[in-house]
């Protein structure tokens, strides 16, 4: 029998992230940008909520391969019920692979690590180039499929007005 | 449940989520200074560097020409109970070094620039490390990263002479008097003929934390301990310190002495270009030795970048707004350089 919403536990794990993802990417996007006394501050506050938001992706991974989920809705077409998994599938991948790109271009930069944490990738400049630029670039891509998550959460909550947005609804879930 | 709304409901919460997702897209743009008014950033400085002095693919973008070395750093123990940073109380501190002289010409005669550099990294048992980038001048012309970028505008080479316009120079030292004590060095300073025997400021002051997490502000300096002599006239040597300073360490290793000096109440501890009184107590932290240089545009140093706020626990940053802004604009620098490596690698 699948459950009609997800379990409470991957609600808070979704909030939560969301919160610190959406934060990361203005605090990130800002930060480079920025030559005042805040860029210093930022880029702390930037690694201590990265290393938080790569404890959570496990966490969540864990959650979601565990835990059931609620079905898509019967009557969504084909394409959609593709583009959920599959937008799905990339979000993971970004949760995951941005903190670790994070560790590893200031590994591969030869910076020193907070909390004194190993090196995952040698010191290498070029290795550097091609992860410093992969954070970057991928940051976009992450807040762009943030954008169209949003997009169609509010569509099937506010517009086609099934049982998805519910499945996932931050506080104690509304009768029907 | 509630059925799909179709028609004109259907269009108007479609259109509003559609205007939600754009103020969202419009913050992140303005967050990351896409849209709204033009901001001094990291990449603006470094893209005037590279606009004034040429582009050099691989290189740093200021401080360019320079060579690795290293050696070690020999705490007296002084400094211990000002600081619990662990390099002033290890006994021998490997040390990672880079001289150079100013500017973003990577092919720049050696004779030709007043400012030299030392920058350092120090790794101490406890894991940690200290990058410091220091430079000749003990002060600079201004306080605040805008008032410095009016200053590298200011000195635009004319096309002409190679050689930056007088007249613009003077408008803005005369509109920036704090520049006085800049001018004042700059008037009196005497190159030496080698960069062992030049002194080495830190210009940005930061604050020691005691083992009673009491903060006192200094700026530091390395003192050589090499005697003065005056560079000569006439150099037609475009690498002359780096030859002298292979020479020299041919036949043994060059030391320098760390001297803190601590500020006191009301001294400028955020305004890099304001000096402090003379008479300011100084504690000598140890010696610097540097005993071995790698060839040129090789060695462990090329690859670091000395980020002035890579601190141990025991020193912090001071507020001074031309700190961060050093940090921010080596970081980029250091981007840059790191991308163009990578491509010159690939074409390789």
């Amino acid at each position: 029998m699948k459950p009609v919403a997800f379990h409470p536990l991957a609600r808070v794990l979704h909030w939560l992230m969301a919160l610190l993802i959406l934060a990361m990417l203005f605090v990130g996007v800002s930060m480079v940008s920025d030559l005042s006394p805040r860029h210093t501050w930022l880029i702390s506050l930037h690694k201590a909520i990265g290393l938080a938001l790569l404890l959570l992706v496990i966490v969540r991974i864990g959650v979601r391969l565990s835990l059931p989920h609620p079905p898509l809705p019967d009557d969504l077409p084909p394409l959609q019920r593709w583009a959920a998994k599959a937008s799905h599938l990339l979000l993971y991948g970004l949760m995951l692979a941005m903190p670790l790109l994070g560790w590893g271009m200031q590994s591969a930069g030869g910076y020193p690590l907070p909390l004194q944490l190993p090196a995952l990738v040698p010191h290498d400049l070029q290795l550097y180039a091609l992860l410093r630029q992969a954070h970057g670039w991928l940051a976009y891509v992450l807040f762009a499929s943030v954008l169209v998550h949003l997009g169609a959460a509010l569509v099937h909550g506010l517009v086609r007005r099934d049982a998805v947005l519910r499945s996932m609804w931050p506080g104690p879930l509304p009768k029907d | 449940m509630s059925t799909p709304l179709h028609g004109r409901p259907r269009a108007l919460r479609l259109a509003a989520i559609g205007f939600g997702l754009t103020a969202l897209a419009a913050g992140f743009a303005y967050a990351a200074g896409w849209i709204g008014a033009e901001r001094l950033t990291p990449k603006r400085i470094i893209d005037t560097f590279e606009a004034q002095a040429g582009h050099y693919p691989g290189y740093r973008k200021n401080h360019a020409k320079g060579l690795c070395v290293s050696g070690y750093f020999q705490s007296s123990g002084a400094a211990a109970k000002l600081s619990t940073a662990r390099v002033f109380s290890q006994a021998r501190v490997p040390v990672i070094g880079r001289f150079a002289i100013g500017g973003a010409n990577p092919h720049s005669p050696d004779a030709s620039v007043p400012t030299r550099s030392l920058a350092l990294q120090l790794r101490s048992d406890d894991g940690q490390q200290w990058r410091t980038g220091m430079n000749t001048p003990p002060v600079l012309a201004v306080g605040t990263p805008e008032a410095f970028y009016q200053q590298v505008l200011a000195m635009t080479p004319d096309p002409a002479s190679g050689k930056p316009d007088p007249a613009r120079l003077q408008a803005f030292f005369a509109a920036h008097p704090e520049s006085a004590a800049f001018r004042q060095w700059a008037k009196d300073y005497k190159a030496s003929d080698s960069f062992a025997s030049s002194s080495y400021n830190s210009i940005n002051a930061f604050a020691l934390i005691d083992a009673a997490g009491k903060a006192r502000y200094v700026r530091w300096s390395l003192l050589p301990q090499t005697p003065f002599a005056a560079l000569p006239a006439q150099v037609d040597d475009n690498d002359y310190l780096q030859h002298d300073l292979r020479q020299r360490l041919n036949q043994g290793p060059l030391r320098w002495t760390l001297q803190l000096t601590l500020a006191a109440a009301g001294d400028a501890v955020d305004d890099p270009s304001q000096p402090w009184p003379a008479q300011r107590p100084t504690v000598n932290a140890g010696t610097l030795v540097i005993d071995q240089v790698d060839a040129a545009e090789q060695g462990a140093c090329r690859d670091l970048n000395f980020d002035p706020l890579i601190l141990p626990s025991g020193i912090q940053p001071s507020a001074d707004p031309i700190l961060a802004a050093r940090s921010a604009a080596y970081s980029e620098s250091f981007n840059r350089r790191s991308r163009e490596a990578a491509q010159l690698g690939a074409r390789r």
